[in-house]
């Protein structure tokens, strides 16, 4: 009984110990949560967010250091997303949704310099040197780092056009039958 | 035989008589036709033809490109004006491009392909092929391309080609008149789409209050038995395939799963009458009965219309309105679509015309939820509309979609029942909408991190390779091995001032 008791007791004392030692010299330096936030960002690296790239940006999210609302390509998605995984409520009252925009190359003021092309990190980007430039929309997904670098303003940012395969009914609006109660007035 | 019962469902007035004993009309060719490249589910055909070609009826004018796609053809002969872009029968107005047509009036055939001579010794593949080459799609509403689905064959066991001829919309007659006036051609159709499926029985599912139809359909079958007529209880949506589907054999499809993974593939009787057509004469789809039909229109008729008629000229045929219509839809009034003018071409999923007046739709203002239930109880799909649509209404949208606001199918039930007014189905197809938009953006997203992914490895390897090639550069014109990179640029710097 007392050998049973005893010897278990130090196999707990022993393993627990190996633990103990394990964790502190075996643990994982990043947050796992930095890495489950890096995934929700679009990982195009366009930096708008003041940081980097996307793993900055979300190291700082996880510390905190950071608010939700600055991922531009993201837009609302990105930022409720953010939200629900960090459990704080989003404030989408300085967001301005834009809707989804892509760039576009206004052909006749493109000198063909590739500035933009060298800057695009989903290389959304079609051309050579001395030839005309062109975007590739369904890779652009309207970061806007291509637009200051463009020695001629030939880059500008448009929504992206509803059509048939994209369009979907409007919420209803409905209207109510009932109304606010009426106040009766005295006079 | 035995029929199971279907959940919910509601029993709308039908008014079906308006047309439903008028036999079918040919509308004249009219002055131009516009044929829009894309009619079906998928992609857009690719057009063939230019401003100021001329061309034979049945000639090919687009063709079907990618996987999911139909071609189209010229209803008539005649020159092409242009290829422009044309607003769409669709409820958004959009344009889409369309190809403009001038019939010649002499109405001349193209060389056709020959038709199949024994198409029950042919195989799978020239069916098929020759159903794609027909841009023959669904003629029952979705205008799914039919080849696609006739190749289910090859990937699945099927045990059933299931015919619809239920026409559970009210006002629609046009199948019913199809059945009854050209029985035999829908059961050869059938015959070799059975063929080429590879299912050993045919099931023509028909609502009971289409008795003429039954009754001609059964004597035209009669000859095969491998076919059978079934008439199904009248009750919306029995129309709907998957209802259909379970309302004959008892088995309910899985959300997200097609009938042909239970071994049912289903078909329209106007889609049978197509390939009939496609395989027997080489004839593609140019023509489809149209119910035009409703309490604005002065002589509902079934009218045979050529595919790219614009509606204000099918509505001219049958008499021109006799009442401000109120809405216009395309389709039938439970799950038709207004129509946002009637500058919009008939196109090959086109069953109805219908031009309702106020009276018809009895549009009423919304009230506030009773919460009566009535929407729970006829819901066909098993669903909660109540709880669905406040959860659209607060625009929590990942709550209704874990009510399974996906698997509504819009068939309008619970708006049609809803004693206060509210709109449900139209909640529904918003939210269905926003989450096919989320999901849309998040497989771009996912592209777009590879692209990103992509090029970062470039660029290091670029990098890599240019450090690479000076310091192979380097010892062979200095003859010393440098230290480090830095000093072999600091070199070659050097000598290109000297």
């Amino acid at each position: 009984m007392l050998i049973a008791i005893g010897s278990l007791t130090i196999m707990g004392i022993v393993l627990g110990g190996l633990l103990g030692v394990a964790a502190r010299f075996l643990a994982v330096e990043e947050n796992p949560l930095e890495e489950e936030l890096k995934e929700l960002l679009p990982g195009s690296q366009c930096g708008q967010c003041g940081y980097v790239g996307c793993s900055q940006y979300a190291a700082a999210l996880a510390k905190g250091e950071a608010p939700i609302t600055l991922c531009p390509p993201g837009g609302k998605v990105v930022i409720e997303a953010l939200a629900k995984k960090l459990g704080v409520t989003a404030d989408l009252s300085e967001h301005e949704e834009k809707g989804p925009e892509h760039a576009f190359i206004v052909e006749d003021l493109c000198i063909g310099c590739t500035r933009c092309i060298r800057e695009c990190s989903t290389d959304a980007i079609m051309g050579a040197n001395k030839l005309m430039h062109t975007i590739i929309v369904d890779a652009c997904h309207g970061c806007s780092k291509c637009v200051p670098v463009c020695p001629t303003d030939a880059i500008v940012m448009v929504p992206v056009r509803v059509t048939l395969r994209n369009w979907h009914w409007p919420k209803p609006e409905i209207e109510q039958t009932h109304s606010e109660p009426k106040v009766g007035h005295a006079h | 035989m035995k029929l199971f019962p279907i959940r919910g469902g509601i029993h709308p007035d039908y008014r079906k008589e308006q047309t439903s004993e008028k036999a079918i009309v040919v509308m004249p060719m009219p002055a131009a036709l516009y044929i829009p490249l894309q009619q079906h589910i998928g992609a857009p055909a690719d057009v063939l033809v230019a401003e100021g070609d001329l061309v034979k009826k049945g000639q090919m004018i687009a063709r079907n490109q990618g996987t999911v796609s139909a071609s189209q053809h010229a209803p008539t002969s005649g020159r092409i004006r242009t290829v422009t872009e044309v607003t769409a029968p669709h409820p958004s107005g959009l344009p889409q491009t369309t190809i403009i047509l001038e019939p010649d009036g002499k109405d001349e055939w193209a060389d056709l392909p020959e038709p199949i001579a024994d198409p029950f010794s042919a195989d799978t593949h020239t069916i098929n092929d020759r159903v794609a080459q027909s841009g023959i799609v669904g003629m029952g509403g979705a205008a799914f391309p039919s080849a696609i689905k006739l190749n289910l064959g090859e990937q699945k066991k099927l045990e059933i080609l299931l015919l619809n001829g239920a026409e559970c919309e009210p006002y629609l007659t046009c199948d019913d008149r199809v059945m009854r006036e050209y029985p035999d051609e829908i059961i050869d159709g059938a015959r070799i789409m059975a063929h080429a499926l590879g299912t050993p029985r045919v099931v023509i599912g028909i609502e009971q209050n289409k008795p003429q139809a039954i009754e001609i359909m059964t004597k035209a079958a009669s000859a095969f038995p491998e076919i059978k007529v079934v008439a199904v209880p009248v009750q919306y949506p029995m129309g709907s395939e998957r209802h259909l589907v379970q309302a004959i054999t008892g088995r309910e499809t899985p959300a997200r799963k097609l009938t042909a993974d239970l071994g049912i593939v289903v078909h329209n009787v106007s889609t049978t009458r197509a390939v009939h057509h496609a395989i027997r004469f080489g004839r593609p789809l140019i023509a489809r009965v149209v119910t035009v039909s409703g309490g604005a229109i002065r002589e509902p008729n079934n009218v045979l219309t050529p595919i790219g008629a614009r509606v204000a000229d099918l509505v001219e045929f049958c008499g021109g309105f006799s009442a401000r219509p109120e809405s216009v839809v395309n389709g039938g009034p439970m799950m038709g679509q207004p129509l946002p003018s009637l500058e919009v071409p008939v196109v090959k999923g086109t069953s109805g015309i219908l031009a309702l007046t106020a009276e018809e739709i009895n549009d009423r203002p919304t009230s506030a939820c009773i919460r009566c239930g009535s929407c729970v109880t006829v819901c066909p799909c098993g669903l909660s509309p109540v709880d669905m649509a406040a959860f659209v209404r607060k625009d929590n949208l990942e709550g209704a979609a874990k009510l399974g606001v996906m698997d509504c199918f819009s068939c309008g039930s619970c708006s049609w029942v809803c004693p206060s007014h509210i709109p449900l189905v139209h909640y529904f197809n918003y939210a269905k909408g926003v989450l096919n938009d989320l999901e849309r953006e998040s497989r771009k997203n996912e592209r777009i991190k590879t692209l990103a992914e992509v090029r970062v490895i470039r660029i290091e390897k670029a990098t890599e390779a240019k450090r690479a090639a000076l310091a192979a550069r380097k010892p062979a014109s200095d003859a010393t091995p440098p230290s480090n990179s830095g000093e072999a640029k600091a070199a070659t710097e050097e000598k290109a001032n000297a």
